[in-house]
């Protein structure tokens, strides 16, 4: 019996020994800065370490929210996320019942090679290829198009109203392959005797679209849903930073919680505000997180996340 | 018969959409690559433009000149890809398979670790003060290898969910009862039997190190870590500059100068480089990026 349980503990050596590189580096990337939140109770001072600094209780947060910037960034970020999902969601749903519709699978598989593409692409190109039409001395839309309407040219990348408008278009642009796929997914799941009875008893194309593909899609929408707000105080930072080129002028209405903290750790190196305003985030999102677990728990047990 | 001009109407519709949606798409590119190979009189004069006036290929002219800063970038971009999404995989292939022994003790608080480590992150400034002052790596290759991309969570889960899953368990045990070890098990069984995912994790992790410029952002310097700039950074620091110079302008009209920043068409042309070879590969690797996304977007 000894014998025996000696060897099974030997044989668990070697499982151990693969987990370890991977547990090293969660304990390196994640769990070393989780406890490195306190930094935000913190005068941090660099040669003193996380540790060996002060502690200054909620200071940093309160010239965190005594500051205007605080609630535009807060609010900016809160009202991207909600107008990414929606139209988000509509555009990547309308593609993918189309895409599905095609009877030509090549064709529906040529479109869908085209429409992810801007997937792969990093926030640094994509900054590129938006300066290419927003460039107020050579961009396409300065030069061409703008004076093909009879418009006058517009200086983008100083024009603030313009960019609640074009960061949506971009970011749904960016992303709607990604979200497609999703639904195609399930779309293409949904047996067809559905809708050939709906068509039977006179149900036109919209109809069907209603009675059949959107019950069908809820559960994917729901489960996007509750992603998006869990993530709803976290932003994108290339799109907002790489995309607007970091213009001043823009700030009011496309500066987020990312870029506040971004520009306060690397070129203020204020640690105390960017410390309280990425603690804040963190914590709001895992609260939120957990929040929207347990309510879609307990109404659609289908679609919890875990 | 009777469906037959409903379902004409459907199909013409569903390709109009689709085109002018693909057409949306790919525009932006195609602009972007006629721009590289623009005149840069002709931009000055009539701005970029699908049909300019004159074509050139002055911009990569320059680059072969001067490919020897662009070039090393683009090997240091090839380098880390490679060695990162090598890393990767290796790591959460074997992270994967150790959790997926349930029983073996201690292995569920593993796997709650990883899982917590998807929920609650200590935030940006944490991370990067503990990077910098407790490990050290600013301006060190593992600047870019490191931080938030040599494993992750998503990676782990999946592939555990295909070891336990896909690969019928009588194989691991057969080989087992023939006396192979577990590294052995692993290998010769394992392995060979989860290449599809691997090719797809491969492939998003390659991806995500081919892209990345916000590493090199926080963790190199222009004093100390210019030699470890990728395309993607290069790209990112011109952007920095020429926003600069946007924002002091006047000062630039009296010095008469422009500086030495590459021209519009140059910078164009840097970037076509960056995703030459993404775009030259899509195709043949299509097939487990979309795999990639429908097993991503699908719950724990």
């Amino acid at each position: 019996m000894k014998v025996l349980l000696k060897k099974r503990r030997e044989n668990y050596l070697p499982y151990y020994l693969m987990v370890l590189p991977g547990l090293i580096y969660l304990l390196i990337n994640n769990y070393l800065p989780m406890f490195g939140v306190v930094i935000a109770f913190k005068d941090l001072n660099f040669t003193k370490g996380i540790f060996g600094s002060d502690w200054i209780g909620l200071d940093n947060f309160k010239f965190l929210f005594a500051s205007k910037d605080s609630w535009i960034i807060i609010r900016n970020t809160i009202l991207y996320n909600v107008a990414f999902w929606i139209v988000g969601t509509i555009c990547a749903i309308l593609l993918a019942v189309f895409i599905n519709e095609l009877v030509s699978k090549r064709m529906a598989k040529t479109y869908q090679t085209f429409v992810l593409l801007p997937n792969l692409m990093s926030w640094v190109i994509i900054s590129y290829l938006a300066f290419a039409f927003l460039s107020s001395d050579a961009g396409f839309l300065n030069n061409t198009v703008l004076p093909a309407l009879g418009l006058e040219p517009v200086n983008w990348y100083a024009a603030k109203e313009y960019w609640p408008v074009l960061l949506v278009f971009i970011n749904t642009w960016k992303g709607v392959g990604y979200s497609m796929i999703l639904y195609l997914s399930t779309l293409v799941g949904i047996s067809r005797d559905y809708y050939e009875a709906a068509s039977l008893d006179g149900a036109g194309k919209f109809q069907q679209f209603i009675k059949i593909t959107l019950p069908q899609l809820k559960p994917v929408v729901i489960t996007t849903m509750l992603l998006a707000v869990g993530a709803i105080f976290r932003s994108d930072f290339g799109l907002f930073y790489q995309v607007t080129r970091n213009s001043g002028a823009l700030y009011d209405y496309t500066r987020t919680i990312d870029v506040y903290v971004y520009q306060a750790l690397m070129e203020n190196a204020d640690y105390g505000m960017s410390g309280a305003a990425s603690v804040f985030q963190s914590v709001i999102g895992f609260v939120l997180i957990m929040l929207t677990n347990a309510f879609i728990r307990k109404y659609e047990p289908d679609s919890a996340l875990f | 018969m009777i469906h037959s001009k409903e379902y004409k109407l459907t199909q013409a519709v569903s390709h109009v959409v689709c085109a002018v949606a693909a057409l949306c798409a790919v525009l932006p590119f195609v602009l972007l690559i006629i721009a590289s190979l623009t005149d840069s009189g002709v931009v000055l004069k009539n701005g970029f433009s699908f049909f300019p006036e004159k074509w050139s290929t002055e911009a990569y002219q320059y680059i072969i000149q001067e490919w020897q800063t662009i070039g090393h970038a683009y090997l240091m971009t090839i380098v880390v890809t490679a060695v990162g999404t090598a890393a990767h995989v290796t790591i959460s292939m074997l992270f994967a398979y150790g959790i997926s022994k349930k029983n073996i003790p201690g292995m569920k608080f593993v796997s709650f670790l990883l899982i917590f480590s998807m929920l609650f992150n200590g935030g940006l400034v944490s991370t990067y003060y503990c990077y910098v002052r407790y490990l050290g790596i600013k301006n060190t290759i593992w600047a870019l290898i490191m931080p938030n991309m040599l494993m992750n969570a998503v990676s782990v889960i999946l592939i555990r969910n295909y070891v336990m899953y896909t690969i019928p368990s009588s194989l691991m045990e057969a080989a087992q009862i023939d006396g192979a070890g577990p590294m052995k098990v692993l290998t010769r069984v394992v392995l060979p039997l989860s290449k599809p995912i691997l090719a797809t994790i491969g492939l998003m992790a390659g991806l995500a190190y081919w892209n990345d410029w916000m590493n090199g952002m926080y963790y190199l310097t222009s004093r100390g870590g210019s030699d470890l700039y990728t395309i993607q950074i290069v790209l990112n620091n011109i952007n920095n500059d020429v926003n600069a110079l946007v924002q002091s302008k006047d000062l630039m009209q009296q010095l008469g100068t422009s500086g030495s920043l590459p021209s519009t068409t140059i910078r164009m042309a840097i970037a076509v480089i960056g995703i030459l070879p993404i775009l030259v590969l899509y195709p043949f690797f299509q097939k487990y990026f979309v795999k990639g996304i429908t097993l991503g977007g699908v719950k724990e």
